[in-house]
């Protein structure tokens, strides 16, 4: 079973301060008074302070790259097995009208799709996203609460996972190596379109993993929500139309429309695969449809992240 | 001597009680569980319909099999893993040496091994008799993938076997890599390599049939096939006749050999192990 978002955190770092001495020193600090504090030199602020956390273990910055990538490549081993015993995955004839036969190198850009999708959202969530948890649990959130800053900003970017991003590079080369493989060169728009769904695909991921995180504050110990996250997210893997037939259909109505993981990487990943005009209604539709899903899950992320806020009772304190 | 038994008995006891405090949560995880297979089911349809090239799903074999056969081997793996699989024993172990939490298996009349052992018994036996539902709920729903129905009675006999030698073999591996915390503190990426094996290489993500030549040859060799591989492939009657027995034989034979081994690294490590402060 592909196992992409099973990204495992090595060696707990929790107990490091928040900032090594000094590294805040030459980005000026935002001023007090300001009514508004500017988030973009923020979140500039967060990806240094991370990256001197990770650099400070280069070691274990560097051991977890590997090993994470190591998992990708075995699960490459995987789909070049599984492509020695089929020319592609699915037949058209059994679709119906939206559908399309993944070829190998096809199948390859769509992987390279959730690898990129997932190495993004692991290394600018996943961290975060447990550490609330954490924080929910031990009361510190009460220090989140205190800034003036939008507390759903400040929990779900302070900590940027920069190993993660090896993982993106390995999406990048196995993208392009696929491409020459089928031997076609993107458009430009065909890059902007897939960049864009590329980055919708992640805010619904980002909405997701955060709206799981914030049900920490009602149910107290949430152990189970890795797992959680990767069952839901396993779904999001394989191209749509595989999920085809009297369960299949159901199932792919249900992970599109209610919970809408199957557009995540399906979408931007049709754009690298099949001609940028529009052949079936489907073609036209879901992109739009994927953008709807977006606005709705961040908005949807963003509500359940506030209620659950009023329901924190702050833990031991 | 003959307390040893009322002891065993004690932590078998103690095990259990532990385990089935979150026994709710605990059958729905199982269920959940399931879900990758799920996708895996479609998958596989999807390369069986391309595969047999508008020909007759049902007769298309890959490797020997068909697709019923990859998705009654991939539930048939739930069982060899739930059998197998050993989570947290090596990094316990490594931790209790780190922190020299170790040294209350060296004072109390008490084998380590052995109490892990028990302790691994006691939480697997809650863990079969809560997640026995959930399990025979999904093979009931998923009969249909068993067009043979239940194997032999020698085959079962042979299948319930290499299952309880799974069992064993994870949990001396494991035990074996945990001791290895003696000469190295950290363990930990040691562990996710393991791992990393440990899923390809179990047959745990395919089966192990699927292999080109070379690499066939390197599984067969290493044990970590008969922790989800070699139960699956004995109950679809994929291993048969002497090299069923053969298969059986070597599998005892790791099951021995991991079992000496962590024993020698256990008292290696002890002679090596010095416990600073507590």
């Amino acid at each position: 079973m592909a196992d992409f978002n099973r990204g495992h955190r090595k060696g707990d770092r929790s107990n490091l301060p928040e900032r090594p001495a000094g590294c805040c020193a030459p980005i000026a600090p935002v001023p007090f008074s300001a009514k508004r504090p500017s988030y973009l030199r923020v979140l500039l602020i967060f990806a240094r302070n991370s990256l001197v956390r990770d650099m400070t273990f280069r070691g274990n910055f560097l051991i977890e790259m590997i090993s994470s990538m190591a998992w990708i490549f075995m699960n490459l081993g995987f789909y070049i097995l599984v492509f020695q015993h089929t020319p592609q995955l699915g037949d058209v004839n059994n679709w119906g009208e939206y559908s399309f036969a993944w070829g190998k190198y096809e199948f390859f850009l769509f992987l390279s799709t959730t690898l990129l999708i997932n190495s993004l959202v692991q290394t600018l969530f996943m961290a975060n996203a447990s550490e609330f948890s954490e924080m929910i649990r031990t009361g510190t959130l009460d220090f989140a609460l205190l800034k003036p800053i939008d507390t759903q900003f400040l929990i779900s970017l302070q900590r940027i996972q920069w190993s993660s991003l090896g993982n993106f590079g390995v999406g990048l080369g196995l993208a392009v190596y696929s491409l020459v493989r089928i031997g076609r060169v993107p458009t430009p728009w065909q890059v902007l379109l897939f960049a864009l769904f590329v980055a919708c695909g992640v805010a619904i991921m980002y909405s997701l993993m955060i709206a799981l995180a914030a049900t920490s504050i009602w149910l107290g110990r949430n152990q189970s929500l890795y797992n959680f996250w990767f069952y839901i997210t396993n779904f999001s893997r394989y191209p749509m139309e595989i999920y085809h037939g009297a369960y299949g259909t159901p199932l792919r109505l249900f992970f599109t429309f209610i919970i809408p993981v199957l557009v995540v990487v399906n979408v931007p990943a049709r754009f690298l695969v099949r001609p940028l005009v529009p052949q079936t209604p489907g073609d036209l539709l879901l992109p739009v449809f994927a953008v709807a899903a977006t606005l709705a899950s961040l908005a949807g992320s963003r509500w359940v992240f506030n209620r659950s806020l009023l329901g924190y009772r702050s833990a031991s304190s | 001597m003959y307390a040893r038994p009322a002891i065993w008995w004690t932590i078998l006891r103690i095990s259990l009680e532990e385990r089935l405090v979150y026994r709710g949560d605990f059958a729905l995880g199982t269920l959940m569980r399931f879900l990758p297979i799920l996708t895996q089911v479609f998958l596989w349809w999807a390369v069986f319909t391309a595969a047999s090239s508008g020909g007759a799903v049902d007769q298309t074999r890959i490797v020997g099999y068909s697709y019923h056969d990859f998705v009654a081997y991939y539930l048939l793996t739930m069982i060899s893993r739930a059998f197998s699989s050993m989570p947290g024993l090596a990094s316990g172990i490594a931790r209790d040496i780190r922190d020299g939490t170790v040294k209350k298996y060296l004072i109390q009349p008490i084998d380590m091994l052995s109490f892990l052992l028990l302790n691994r018994m006691g939480h697997k036996l809650v863990y079969y008799t809560v997640a026995a539902l959930p399990f025979a709920l999904v093979f009931f729903l998923c009969r249909g993938f068993f067009p043979g129905g239940w194997p032999e009675p020698q085959i079962m006999a042979a299948y319930v076997a290499s299952l309880l030698m799974a069992f064993l073999l994870g949990f001396f591996l494991e035990a074996t890599i945990g001791m290895i915390g003696f000469w190295f503190l950290e363990v930990s990426s040691l562990l996710f390599v393991y791992m990393l094996f440990n899923f390809f290489f179990s047959g745990h993500m395919f089966p192990l049939d699927m292999l080109p030549g070379y690499w066939s040859t390197v599984v067969k060799v290493i044990p970590l096939q008969y922790l989800a591989y070699f139960p699956a492939a004995v109950f679809l009657g994929k291993v048969q006749g002497p090299e069923l027995v053969v298969g059986l034989c070597i599998q005892l034979a790791w099951v021995v050999f991991f079992i000496a081994l962590s024993r020698v690294a256990f008292r290696r490590g002890v002679r090596r192990y010095s416990g600073y402060g507590g």
